[in-house]
């Protein structure tokens, strides 16, 4: 309860300062992060994020999501694949504004088997994307949200 | 940040959780009718020394307080790691664990 207060008071006083801060701002500490993120179709964020929308489906890389959830405000979510040379993987949820949930960029000795929870607005698709050796494979699962995640 | 970290099969099994909001931008103030302004965590970046050893970018659909599961290989019991995350503000925290 306090914990909320808090962060609405905040988000508040935030308003004005954020929006000379954004104008003001230049882009350049945010240059890696990519546009991706801001794209309103998968296939237009796969793009930005990899430079193609070429996928092969590829059943060996386990997307751990459960089938229904009840709050889809906090949906947990876990990549993993036993594919060597693993680069990328990221987290795509078909049906939200912005599909594009995470990437993660995995270095040499760094296990390809990630986990967050993300929000999901509504039923729909989730992707789980992975790049080995420089090619790009996907697997799906269609998640049922009970209570959508993005509402307020 | 709350960070654990422990050795498990010769890898380090890292879980942490940040405190924040993920304001997507998109969501209403019920009071105002206006929109909350976004401010979400863009990277989390972990690092072993000066190695890199995991780098994560989030968009506006990860969950508020984010948490996170990775595990690397090359580190030692009583290593440290840092944990970065930079939000759409540019803030940034930086918190440190010990692995265990």
């Amino acid at each position: 309860m306090r914990e909320n207060r808090r962060l609405l008071l905040k988000g508040l006083l935030g308003i004005t300062t954020m929006a000379t801060a954004m104008t003001a701002m230049p882009r350049l500490a945010m240059a890696k992060w990519s546009k991706a993120f801001d794209s309103s179709s998968v296939d237009d964020a796969l793009d930005d994020l990899y430079g193609t929308t070429e996928l092969t489906t590829d059943d060996t890389i386990t997307l751990k999501i459960p089938e229904i959830a009840e709050n889809g405000a906090v949906v947990p979510v876990t990549v993993k694949t036993k594919m060597d040379n693993v680069s990328k993987i990221s987290i795509f949820a078909e049906k939200n504004p912005q599909p594009l949930a995470a990437s993660f960029t995995l270095p040499e000795g760094t296990a390809p088997n990630v986990s967050v929870r993300i929000r999901l607005g509504e039923s729909q698709i989730v992707r789980a994307v992975v790049e080995a050796d420089g090619k790009l494979y996907t697997t799906e699962q269609e998640v049922k949200v009970t209570i959508g995640g993005c509402g307020g | 940040m709350k960070i654990k970290a422990k050795i498990r099969r010769n890898m380090a099994v890292v879980k942490a959780l940040a405190k924040h909001p993920m304001e997507t931008g998109l969501r209403k103030d019920k009071k105002t009718d206006k929109l909350i302004p976004a401010k979400f965590i863009k990277e989390l970046v972990c690092k072993h020394g000066d190695k890199v050893v995991y780098h994560a970018d989030f968009g506006r659909s990860v969950s508020k307080n984010p948490y996170v599961a990775f595990s690397f290989a090359g580190a030692k019991k009583g290593d440290s790691i840092a944990m970065t995350w930079t939000d759409s503000d540019e803030e940034t925290l930086t918190v440190e664990a010990v692995i265990k």
